[in-house]
């Protein structure tokens, strides 16, 4: 609804101040992606302005290079393993906070938040201290308990959020028609959620792909693409980055138009 | 349920309350010429005209979709018309933003502020025109006390119930002393015996302070019982503007007819002064051929000796028989299986044929030969 | 209408996981943080020296302070970017809202890294902004400060919290019923009185929440100091890794893990109870 003027001014104000300031504002957002998309297409890397010499030979250095090939696999397999884990802990954890009552619920509610809102490097820190007592190695594994764990809660809101809005009347003439919890859950609950946890996946699958701070404490000798990245970047710059930050950002791209097309359909 | 402390109304100066059958009394307040209004590919108002008399309680009347909240929204200013003018006090009035017309609203939902109290709610159009502060405590206490509201002054909206929301609602709009009130079916949210009270209590407010009312409502009983005139909307048009006896004794259309109370639609044709429909005849005046008549289901009633030569005497056969508490509603068969619809002072139940009777005067011509 | 078996076969796999491994954790961060470290190995003697020692080195409290002072430009910074932006999207952008409100998230999706990588490109000497205002000759020589200094810190966590602080916001804004405003204006209010008296105020639990966002999360940041921070941009939080890195001292890093968690919490707790004076919907 917009607050209306008369006539002319209402055209002013859609151009008006805060429309450029709005503007200006997304574009603020936006320049680091385009110089990013610009350079990577730079033969001369990343000097100078403006940008000279259009090439493909940063993705062509990209595709041969096999440290950065392995850790995007690695950080494939990392995702959809914290994926599995958060849902399979997230599911049953919303079901729990809104169905039973448990001794410690407030504080288990408080404490599955913890890894989103602290820092990330104090729930890195302490899953490092718990893998140091228990003496297991650092691999992928401590990885994927690490994202696992933190996008846990993550899992937990957005199922919450479809079950606030699901009919609960269904599962009641389920179980009044004779059909077991176990049936019921599946048949019914189950289906209904079915949305929140496609979104609640793609949501945590982004999460663990770009993730670092945990990350950082977590990881053995196999590097996700974020870690990888980030051990090139510390010995200097080179274009090819911009390359592959231009692969994730448009697969990310697409992951959303994905989520948005499945969303708009419900 | 009437309203007490007469003696603390307020005594603004206004002008004084007129209840005219026609806008013709002197200047109109409120003039809409040709108002069109669409919303993408729909056409919500096509071509309305209305003139407001100052000090009348005008109702919109009309189903859902007829328009006739998209008409008040034109008037207060939250929508601007596609084609058409709107003029109030010899100024145009479409071109004003809503904030610079003296023109208030009470919405439908009463949006109260929540974060503001009763008081502050209804102290807010005069600290947004600044007024000075003794005088806006003078004019919100006047006003809270005008809708019985004065003990809540500190309450805030939420811990209000739907009525007392809606008093607020009506103090807040009041107490800035607009040239109109726009009430957009204020009384819909309120169940029954509520909604009667608050009927009674608006009627006389009305008449107090005298301010125009424009009142929307889809409850045609409401708006018989508020109004001096109401204004029926039928589809984005303007079906018949007339004040509630003679909307209801003498529809212009078949809509009309059917859409405030009930009625019975004959149609009949009229040859030499004389309409017939099926066996029954009645003089009747007017121009011949093809016509359609309204009768009124309380106009036909069990024949009695004393009917006189105007008086059309028919057998029928007794149907359905509706108890309503003081009448009856009686669905009868006349002897060419034509029905009839009845509506008598509540007595026994009544089968088999009955003797039944109804004027000739009762039977009205309506303008149009549309179907129903 | 639960039965046991349903009710404990969904409560505990979730409580038993997070019991093992979010609270044990976190207790043993708690513990470390009174141990100490002798010649390369911990000692597991419990003592307050950490704390002590905190208290008492005035750099571990400059650098807290110098981060503090950063969470709060930032954070102002997301609100004066984010808040018209976010007015904007709810109440002037019409059809289009949606698709613009798409158009923020997405450089969300965008990794954090890359995000700051192309800063670092735009900040450099030889970078974009120093070509830029060269090609223009409105500087001669390259400027140093964009780069290495808490100003690129503060600018790079900006870009990075805006839409954290923005979404909240937004949520808010969104749930302001229309009707209200219209009710504003029919009373004579102007749009920018409506704005002050009725929108704002309304929208002050979201404000909270974004300030609070981006505020939480620049405090507990430690990839923008290490990528244009330089320095001079260093944060508390690259004293924790130093100290469980080359450093190498766990007890102390716990320990001033611990005092980040106590501020950030005790913080989170302030804010919950006045969002909640200030919720009216």
């Amino acid at each position: 609804m917009d607050l209306h003027v008369s006539g002319q001014s209402s055209v002013r104000r859609r151009f008006g101040w805060l429309a450029i300031y709005s503007a200006g504002v997304f574009a603020f957002l936006y320049l680091p992606i385009v110089v990013l998309i610009l350079y990577s297409f730079n033969r001369e890397g990343v000097g100078g302005f403006p940008p000279r010499h259009l090439t493909l030979d940063w993705y062509r250095m990209l595709a041969s290079d096999g440290a950065i090939l392995d850790a995007v696999v690695n950080s494939l397999l990392v995702a959809l393993a914290a994926v599995a884990i958060a849902l399979a802990l997230g599911l049953p954890a919303a079901l729990a906070l809104d169905r039973v009552a448990f001794p410690g619920k407030a504080l288990f509610r408080r404490l599955v938040l913890l890894p989103l809102i602290l820092p990330g490097i104090i729930t890195g820190l302490s899953l490092l201290m718990l893998a140091v007592f228990a003496g297991m190695k650092l691999s992928l594994l401590t990885v994927i308990i690490g994202h696992g764990t933190a996008l846990i809660s993550v899992g937990t809101t957005e199922i919450s959020a479809g079950l606030q809005k699901m009919d609960r009347a269904q599962e009641e003439a389920s179980l009044d028609l004779g059909a077991s919890y176990w049936r019921t859950f599946w048949r019914v609950t189950l289906p209904n959620l079915r949305l929140p946890l496609v979104a609640a996946g793609l949501l945590i699958f982004t999460l663990s792909m770009d993730e670092i701070a945990v990350s950082f404490f977590l990881i053995g000798r196999d590097n996700t693409l974020p870690l990888e990245i980030w051990g090139r970047l510390r010995r200097g710059l080179t274009p090819e980055i911009n390359a592959v930050s231009t692969i994730i950002f448009l697969v990310s791209v697409g992951l959303i138009l994905v989520w948005y097309r499945l969303r708009t359909r419900s | 349920m009437s309203i007490q402390n007469r003696d603390t109304h307020l005594t603004q100066p206004q002008e004084a309350p007129k209840a005219p059958e026609k806008a013709a009394a002197g200047e109109p307040l409120l003039q809409i010429r040709s108002v069109a209004k669409s919303f993408g590919a729909r056409a919500v108002l096509r071509d309305v005209s209305l003139d407001v008399a100052p000090g009348e309680f005008l109702t919109i009347l009309g189903e859902s979709g007829s328009g006739k909240t998209t008409l008040l929204r034109l008037i207060a200013g939250f929508e601007r018309p596609d084609t058409g003018e709107i003029w109030m006090g010899g100024e145009r009035l479409d071109r004003l933003p809503p904030h610079r017309r003296q023109v208030n609203t009470v919405f439908q939902q009463y949006a109260l502020f929540p974060h503001l109290s009763v008081f502050e709610n209804v102290a807010y159009g005069l600290r947004a025109q600044g007024v000075a502060k003794a005088e806006i405590a003078q004019r919100v206490e006047q006003a809270l006390a005008m809708v019985k509201m004065s003990a809540y002054a500190g309450a805030a909206p939420s811990k209000l119930s739907g009525g007392q929301q809606q008093r607020v609602a009506l103090a807040r709009a009041l107490v800035n002393r607009p040239l109109l009130l726009l009430l957009d079916e204020p009384l819909s949210a309120l169940d029954a015996n509520l909604r009667r009270q608050m009927q009674g209590e608006l009627k006389m407010l009305q008449r107090e302070v005298g301010i125009t009312f424009l009142f929307v409502t889809h409850d045609q009983d409401e708006a018989m019982a508020l109004s001096d005139r109401i204004a029926l909307l039928r589809a984005g048009e303007l079906e018949q503007i007339a004040a509630p006896r003679e909307i209801y004794n003498r529809p212009s259309t078949a809509y009309t007819a059917q859409f405030v109370g009930q009625t019975n639609l004959l149609r009949a044709e009229v040859v030499d002064g004389v309409a017939r429909w099926g066996a029954f005849s009645w003089p009747c005046e007017g121009r011949p051929g093809p016509a359609t008549f309204s009768l009124r289901p309380e106009h036909i009633r069990l024949a009695s000796p004393a009917d006189d030569q105007q008086t059309v005497r028919f057998l029928a056969t007794i149907g359905q028989q509706t108890f309503c508490g003081d009448t009856d509603l009686i669905e009868i068969s006349c002897a060419d299986g034509r029905v009839l619809r009845v509506r008598t002072p509540s007595r026994r139940i009544l089968e088999g044929q009955c003797a039944f009777a109804f004027s000739a005067s009762d039977a009205v011509r309506l303008h149009d030969a549309e179907e129903s | 209408m639960y039965s046991r078996t349903y009710k404990l076969a969904v409560a505990i796999p979730p409580l038993l996981w997070v019991t093992l491994f979010l609270l044990v954790p976190y207790a043993l961060l708690l513990s470390y943080s009174f141990w100490t470290v002798s010649s390369g190995t911990i000692v597991r003697q419990w003592n307050l020296e950490n704390y002590r020692d905190l208290g008492r080195n005035w750099m571990y409290l400059q650098v807290l302070f110098r981060s503090m002072k950063i969470a709060g430009a930032v954070t102002v910074l997301a609100l004066v970017l984010g808040y018209p932006l976010a007015y904007y999207l709810s109440f002037r952008a019409g059809a289009r809202k949606d698709l613009l409100y798409q158009l923020v998230i997405v450089p969300l999706w965008v990794s954090y890294l890359v995000r700051g990588y192309a800063w670092k490109t735009i900040l450099g000497s030889d970078g974009v902004l120093n070509g830029f205002l060269q090609y223009l000759h409105l500087v001669r020589e390259p400027v140093g400060f964009f780069l290495y200094s808490p100003f690129a810190v503060v600018l790079v966590l900006t870009h990075i919290y805006t839409p954290f602080t923005l979404l909240p916001i937004y949520a808010s804004l969104e749930h302001i019923p229309r009707h209200l405003v219209e009710a504003s204006q029919d009373l004579g209010a102007s749009p920018r009185v409506t704005f002050w008296r009725v929108i704002f105020p309304l929208s002050l639990p979201g404000l909270l929440a974004g300030a609070t966002f981006a505020f939480v999360l620049t405090l507990g940041d430690f990839l923008a100091p290490l990528l244009v921070g330089g320095a001079s941009g260093i944060m508390i939080s690259n004293i924790v890794v130093s100290l469980f890195g080359a450093a190498f001292d766990w007890p102390l890093g716990a320990a001033i893990s611990v005092c980040i968690m106590l501020l950030v919490l005790g913080m989170l707790f302030a804010v919950e109870r006045t969002e909640k004076k200030w919720t009216f919907t």
